[in-house]
Formats: C-alpha cells, sequence, structure tokens
C-alpha cells in the first residue's frame, strides 16, 4: 500500500494506512476528519479540491480558556441576545473546498447561524446561537475537521480595524461630477449661435456650478487639510501648488458664471479631482492578507492554564500571571513568560525569538525565556516575571516603537513641488506686471490662467501611479511592500544590514552521516522507526530518505528530548542524543542523532544550517552598490566560513543581543548612512523599526513576521538586487516623466501667458497631460520589471 | 421647447440615484472581498448524497492557482 496518498490530507500514507470506506488515510485523524464531513453529507469537500485537507492538531484542553467570558469578551463582533458574531483568522484557508466546508459550518451544527469567509483576509465570520452553543465548542469543532482558528493575544488588545472607504465614496462624488459637467459643458464647447444653446446657456450654467461644490469641498478637503498643514510646517508640499490651483479655478470660474462672463473651468476642475483620487485610490495598494504592524502580541496566546496549589487548572488572562504561579504549558504552546521548569526535560523551539533553528533541551530547574515554543508534551513551569517584564517583552518598550517615521526621508515628488511652486508664482508675477503695462483688463485673467495651467495634475499624478503599479509588480515577485513610499525609500539605501539565521540561512538544515555505510535493509529500519515519531528532528531527517519500503515497527518508545528506540525487523534500534544511546559527544558544537543497532554504534546523522542558494552571487551583486554587513545573534562558530563566501568589505557583528542591533542602526545612522535592515524574527525587531527601510524574510507569508515595511518571500531572497534596482529605475521614470509634465505646462504656458486660455484649451490640455503622463510611467514600469525579471532567470540558468 | 427642463431634471436625478446606490455598494462592503463570492456562486445549493455521487470530476474548479 506505500506510496498511495492521504484522501484526505494528500499526505503519503505509507506502510500502515487507515482504510475506511475504500478510501486510504495517513492517519486517524484524517479519517476522523472524513467520516464527520461524510455523515453530514458535507463528503463533496473532496470533490472540488483534491485531498484539500489538513491533519487535525491535537487540541484537547487547549481552548478551555475559551469559557472564561472575561477573557474572551474582546474577540467578539458584537453580541446581540442569543446572538453572537466572531471573526476568526484561519491560515489553513487555501482552495475553494476550504470556503465550502467552512460555509456548511452549519451542517455540522445547527447552532452556528452562518457562516461567511473572506478568501483573500483568511478570515471567517460565523453568527452562532451562543445559547446552544460555546465559543469553546465553535472552536473545537472547527478544529475537529483541521480548521483551527488562530487566536493571539493582538486580537483582544486592539480595537476591530474600522475598514476607511472615505476615499471611495469621494471618487464616485468627483467621478459623478466629473461626467455630468463634461456633458452638460457640451453646448459651450462648440460654440454655435443655435437658438434653443443660447437660451439654455444659463440654465447649464448653473447646474454645473452646483455640482462643482461638492468637488471641491467634499472630494478635495483632503488636500487643503494636507496643504495648510504643509504651510503650518514651513514645508511646501505637492499639495500647495495643488490647492492652489483648485481654488484659482474654483474661484475665476465662480466669477466668470455669476457675472455672465463665461463658462469657467469647472469641467477641468473636477476632471483634475478625479484624476488625483484615482491616482491615490491606484497607490493604495494593501495586501489584506499580510500584517506589517505586527509585535510580540501576534503571536502570544491569549491565556494560559494556572495550577493551583490543590492540582486544579483554571483559565487566567495572560496579562494576570504573577510572580510565582504555576502554569502548565502544553504541546506546542508559548512559553509566555519567563520561567523555570519544574518537570522533566523537556525542547523548546526558540527559532523564532533567536533565529536558532534547532530545539534546545532545557532540564528540570532552567530557566525559560518567553517566546519559545514547547515541543514535548505538556510541561508545567514556575514564573518568574510577569508578561510586561519578560526579555522578549522588554524590547518593545522601547522608544522606536512609540514614535515612528522620524527616519523617513523627504520624498521627490514633495521636493521637486517646492520648486516648483516659486518658480509658477514668478511667472504670474511677471506676466501680471507685463500685462499691467500693456493692457490692465487682462491681467486678473492672465494671472489666474498662469495658475490654473500650471496646477501640477501631471506632477501629482506620476509619483502616485508608477509607484503603485511598481508596488502590485513586486507583489507579484512576492516582495510585499507596506506602502508606495518604501519604493522611493530603497532607491536611496546606500547600507544593507542582514540578520543571519533564518534570512542567509535557510531554515532547511543539512544533514550528513559519519561513520559506518548503512545497507539499505538498515536505511529501511532507520527511517521506519523515524515515521513513528512526530519531534522535529526526526520529521528532518526522515524527509531526508529516499523512497523505501517500510516496516513494521514494535515496542516504540519516544523518550523526550532524548531519543526513539524500538523494535524493526528483529532489530532493536536507538535513535537519540550520545547520552541516549551511550557513547560521549564528540563535539559539542554540532548538533547530531547517534544511531545504534542492539549494542553495535553505526555512526551518527550531522545536522547543519543550510545558506539560501546563490548567497555569494546576491552578495557580491550587491556589493556593487552598498555596503554590506551581518549582524548575528549566534555565536562567531560560522564566521570563518562566511567571510570565504561573502564579499571581503563585510562587517561582522556577532553575539548581538536585540537591544545591540538596533543601537548598530542608530550608530550607523549617525553616519549619515541610510540603512536598508533585512531579519527574520522577533530579536531582529527593533533594528527593522529602526532602520530606513527594514524588510522580513519569511519562509511562509501567511504565518509570521515581525513588524517591517515590507516582507519577501525567502525564496526570492536571491532576486533582491534586482528588486533594489528596479526601485532605482522607478525613480528615474518618475524624473523623466516630470519632464514629460514640464513640456505640457510649458505649452499650457504659452497659451496663459498670452491671454488665449479658453476652457476648451483648459479642457483638452490638462486631462491630456495627466493620461499621457499616467500611461508613461505604467508602460515604463512595466518594461523595465520585464526585462530586470528576465534577465535574471538568464542568469540563474548560467549557474 | 421647455421639455428640455424636464428632460435634464430627470435625466440628473437619474445620475444620482446611481451615484446614491454607488455609495451604497461601497458601504455595504461589497467590494472588500472581490475573490469569495466569484468562487461561492460555483458551489451547488443542493448537498450530494453519498450514494448519488455521479459525475463529481466534471465539477472540479481549481482557483488556487490564481492566489
Amino acid at each position: 500500500m506505500a506510496g498511495e496518498n492521504c484522501y484526505h490530507c494528500g499526505a503519503d500514507c505509507g506502510s500502515s494506512p487507515v482504510n475506511f470506506d475504500d478510501k486510504c488515510f495517513c492517519c486517524n485523524g484524517c479519517k476522523t476528519v472524513y467520516e464527520i464531513l461524510n455523515e453530514n453529507d458535507l463528503a463533496c469537500y473532496y470533490d472540488f479540491e483534491s485531498s484539500p485537507g489538513k491533519i487535525p492538531e491535537e487540541i484537547k484542553g487547549k481552548y478551555n480558556y475559551l469559557d472564561n467570558e472575561q477573557i474572551v469578551e474582546k474577540l467578539y463582533d458584537f453580541i446581540d441576545g442569543d446572538i453572537s458574531v466572531i471573526t476568526f483568522y484561519i491560515p489553513h484557508i487555501h482552495c475553494s473546498s476550504c470556503i465550502w466546508v467552512l460555509e456548511n459550518l452549519n451542517r455540522l451544527n445547527p447552532s452556528i447561524i452562518s457562516s461567511q469567509v473572506n478568501f483573500p483576509k483568511k478570515e471567517a465570520r460565523i453568527t452562532f446561537n451562543n445559547a446552544k452553543i460555546t465559543l469553546r465548542q465553535v472552536v473545537e469543532l472547527m478544529s475537529s475537521i483541521g480548521y483551527e482558528p488562530y487566536i493571539s493575544l493582538e486580537d483582544t488588545s486592539v480595537a476591530k480595524k474600522k475598514v476607511d472607504r472615505t476615499l471611495m465614496y469621494k471618487l464616485g462624488v468627483a467621478g459623478f461630477a466629473f461626467g455630468n459637467i463634461m456633458l452638460l459643458s457640451f453646448p459651450e464647447y462648440f460654440q454655435t449661435d443655435e437658438y434653443w444653446l443660447e437660451r439654455y446657456k444659463p440654465l447649464f450654467r448653473y447646474i454645473i456650478f452646483a455640482m462643482s461644490f461638492p468637488v471641491v469641498f467634499y472630494a478635495a478637503s483632503e488636500y487643503f487639510i494636507s496643504a495648510y498643514k504643509g504651510l503650518k510646517h514651513k514645508i511646501l508640499n505637492i499639495d500647495v501648488p495643488i490647492v492652489l490651483g483648485i481654488i484659482v479655478l474654483f474661484l475665476r470660474s465662480s466669477y466668470e458664471i455669476l457675472f455672465d462672463v463665461g463658462q469657467g473651468y469647472f469641467d477641468s476642475l473636477a476632471g483634475f479631482v478625479f484624476f488625483l483620487l484615482l491616482g491615490k485610490v491606484f497607490q493604495q495598494q494593501t495586501y489584506s492578507f499580510l500584517s506589517f504592524e505586527r509585535d510580540y502580541k501576534s503571536y502570544f496566546p491569549i491565556a494560559v492554564t494556572k495550577i493551583n496549589r490543590d492540582r486544579t487548572e483554571t483559565s487566567i488572562s495572560i496579562y494576570d500571571v504573577q510572580e510565582g504561579d504555576r502554569i502548565l504549558i502544553r504541546n506546542n504552546e508559548l512559553v509566555p513568560v519567563d520561567g523555570i521548569l519544574i518537570t522533566e526535560n523537556t525542547q523548546i523551539d526558540y527559532s523564532f525569538v533567536t533565529g536558532e533553528s534547532l530545539p534546545v533541551t532545557k532540564k528540570s530547574g532552567d530557566k525559560l525565556f518567553a517566546g519559545g515554543k514547547q515541543l514535548t508534551g505538556a510541561i508545567e513551569m514556575e514564573a518568574l516575571q510577569t508578561v510586561s517584564q519578560s526579555y522578549l517583552t522588554q524590547l518593545w518598550s522601547n522608544d522606536i516603537f512609540t514614535k515612528r517615521s522620524q527616519n523617513s526621508i523627504k520624498n521627490l515628488t514633495d521636493s521637486i513641488s517646492k520648486r516648483f511652486t516659486i518658480i509658477v508664482l514668478l511667472i504670474a508675477l511677471v506676466a501680471g506686471i507685463f500685462w499691467y503695462f500693456k493692457d490692465i483688463t487682462m491681467v486678473a485673467n492672465v494671472v489666474t490662467a498662469v495658475l490654473i495651467v500650471a496646477c501640477p495634475c501631471a506632477l501629482a499624478l506620476s509619483a502616485p501611479f508608477a509607484l503603485g503599479n511598481m508596488l502590485r509588480i513586486l507583489g507579484k515577485q512576492k516582495f510585499y511592500l507596506k506602502n508606495a513610499e518604501v519604493i522611493e525609500n530603497l532607491s536611496k539605501i546606500d547600507q544593507i544590514i542582514f540578520d543571519k539565521t533564518g534570512t542567509i540561512t535557510t531554515n532547511k538544515t543539512e544533514i550528513d552521516y559519519q561513520g559506518e555505510e548503512l545497507k539499505d535493509i538498515d536505511k529501511q529500519i532507520v527511517k521506519s522507526l523515524l515515521r513513528e515519531s512526530n519531534h522535529p528532528l526526526s520529521r528532518t531527517l526522515y524527509t531526508t530518505f529516499e523512497e523505501v519500503p517500510l516496516l513494521k515497527v514494535t515496542d516504540f518508545e519516544e523518550k523526550l528530548g532524548k531519543g526513539l528506540e524500538g523494535e524493526v525487523n528483529g532489530v532493536k534500534i536507538k535513535l537519540g542524543s550520545a547520552s541516549f544511546v551511550g557513547t560521549t559527544v564528540s563535539n559539542a558544537l554540532e548538533t547530531a542523532i547517534y544511531v545504534k543497532f542492539d549494542e553495535d554504534i553505526k555512526g551518527k546523522y550531522i545536522i547543519k544550517n543550510t545558506y539560501r542558494k546563490s548567497i555569494e552571487e546576491t552578495f557580491n551583486e550587491l556589493n556593487k552598490h552598498y555596503n554590506l554587513g551581518i549582524l548575528s545573534g549566534d555565536n562567531e562558530g560560522e564566521k570563518k566560513y562566511l567571510e570565504t563566501i561573502l564579499p571581503t568589505d563585510t562587517v561582522f557583528e556577532f553575539n548581538q543581543k536585540p537591544e545591540d542591533k538596533l543601537n548598530f542602526i542608530k550608530s550607523l545612522q549617525s553616519q549619515q548612512k541610510r540603512v536598508l535592515m533585512i531579519g527574520d524574527g522577533l530579536n531582529d525587531a527593533g533594528a527593522l523599526a529602526q532602520s530606513n527601510v527594514g524588510i522580513a524574510v519569511s519562509e511562509n507569508i501567511n504565518v509570521f513576521s515581525p513588524a517591517s515595511d515590507g516582507i519577501i518571500d525567502a525564496s526570492k531572497f536571491e532576486m533582491l538586487p534586482n528588486f533594489l534596482k528596479l526601485t532605482k529605475k522607478t525613480i528615474q521614470i518618475i524624473k523623466l516623466s516630470f519632464v514629460i509634465s514640464f513640456l505640457y505646462n510649458v505649452v499650457g504656458m504659452i497659451f496663459a501667458i498670452t491671454g488665449n486660455l479658453s476652457p476648451i484649451v483648459a479642457a483638452i490640455l490638462m486631462p491630456l497631460s495627466s493620461i499621457s503622463v499616467v500611461v508613461f510611467v505604467t508602460l515604463g514600469t512595466n518594461i523595465i520589471s520585464g526585462n530586470n525579471i528576465f534577465t535574471k532567470s538568464d542568469l540563474v540558468k548560467k549557474t | 421647447m421647455d421639455i428640455i427642463f424636464v428632460m435634464i431634471a430627470v435625466s440628473i436625478v437619474i445620475a444620482i440615484v446611481f451615484l446614491a446606490l454607488f455609495i451604497k455598494t461601497v458601504k455595504s462592503g461589497q467590494y472588500d472581498d472581490l475573490y469569495t463570492p466569484s468562487v461561492r456562486m460555483l458551489f451547488e445549493d443542493e448537498f450530494i448524497k453519498k450514494d448519488t455521487k455521479v459525475s463529481s470530476e466534471s465539477k472540479s474548479i481549481n482557483p488556487s492557482n490564481n492566489q
């Protein structure tokens, strides 16, 4: 039966598949899910997608705290009498089957009234009758079919985010006004002397006038506020000339209509505001399934199980943990506070906090730091500190997390608009003086025309469209940036600092075998034994074996923190630490799994970190334009090796605590360096926040990453030099588009200064310049990214 | 000829109705999730019983690669 895949989750069924209903399952968990779904007529779950499921996790007792109303109060969206509504984040949502089964939860339990999935956000909003089913039962029901919600401390601490849709309303209003004003302006454009057109002109003009009010006072309101703020801080940002243009347009047009001089420029005004808002919407690319603002709260549980003196268990909120409390930590739960281990040995996975990829063994009485994941059964510990005083959480009390944005670099558009505004005002002044002597009636006409034409529509549009489009292109390449500003900041970077573990190394490990060569049958024996264990090291080692038929294991036993033993094919086999198999450790710095057959030690598997592929090329490429550095929390063990593969002028700093990393970045910045920090764990969070741009590397973008300006998928790490090059080229494109928009302005200026700017010229010139600039930057960014990604794929082929 | 007053009024009222409808749909959150409804509408309303499972292969849809 080996080689057959599980009907539920698609994993290899191995030597002992569970057969049920003519189908093959890898474990009882998967079979149970199938049974549940089948009994409730939900079996077409398997029709939309083959093997869509997930092995349900062991959750016994994990959600007991959900019965404590005080703790979970804040999780609800709202409660009204018997009806509760709650939104869960469910990381496993990945296909149409998931949507289907989650939206049919009421088939499994009629007390659930409805459920609705938001696929891009991986969320399910569930309405249930709280008189008939408790929140804990809902969560357990979902977990039992493999859709365990992810509930973290953050869910309780932040108020539910309200979606801000005002920009869409404004866009709607501006678009409505723009279209209608254009239509009603048609009779004016033709300038025929037809009787009925002449007769209705005033009517049309007043309707247009009325429609311009919501555009100026509602749709454009943000620009007024921003310009006012800018002026208050004595900054001439891009919004100042925009607002100047809007005001002049509005006043002059109102004057023309009220005094029956002409039709005004309301069509240009509405179009201008509409295009500006369109640019804003385009730039507002967000990745709804990613969060860039995480702190430790997203990783911590809401509640922990406290063991009272009389050995009873109660769930308490994590903030209520006091010094000296005894806490129960189940398999795969997080250590919430610093404390002392009371029960037997355990394995703690600190990969997220320190970046160390292998679990650490702790003995009874050892100190446990908050943030580690507990891997072996259930343990008990005694809290030494409260949550906020723990080693990891203290990092967040640093100032850098409370006040941000002081390290943002001045953006290009604003710095150009400053000169632009001054020049435009000068031209208006000179033209005004000239006409004052030539024909005094034309002064107001010309000055306003200059200000109208100079309205920096194209200037204000090129950056949003270029950056917005680049954001999308990079997003498709799995390089997700928080906002468009990050692209500009990235283009100005001159120093790049990397974290070592997890950033330039992979989470995957390389395994070497040393010792007496294993025969095929021996490999079968080792692999069969490994299959029985869920320990991360066993799983890693298991995957390195090629496909071999598996054998039956008897007397299997897993000694937590030590190793595995069992009898396979008549051989008593032991796998585990040196002391477990009864030998001495030959090298204390390496992690090894020893293999013992009966009384004979065959050899050991050595587990090493591996560096990301083509790390050398990536670094050499980056070294051409940037200063590089490595900051590691690890010891200097790998320094020699790193020095041989990385460029010679790379800076190395080892044994860096999270605060040290932050301070190192700070000291670089005080030397006028613009620093890009690339890290992955919570220990880099401070450095990521301090740096000018902080990018998090993530093996799985749906899971964790610390707060940052951007997230890069680990598989795209080698593309980093290209991405940085792209940001620089994007800025060049924007600069070129500025040149084009200035050319349009010069043409418009000529009309304006000579006093010939009729409304129809403005109505053609302004949208034309805007659209051509938008087309130019969109095409430009597409072309440069196409070229760049193409050359990279060539490079990969060569190496 | 004054029919034009009525026509203009009617056309503007219709345009305003559309604007109001647009704002209403935005407010209701219709544009927040543009993906899930496209999958949802392909699901069968009726549940397929275990013993009447026919032609289940032909219904398979595979949106997971559009992510």
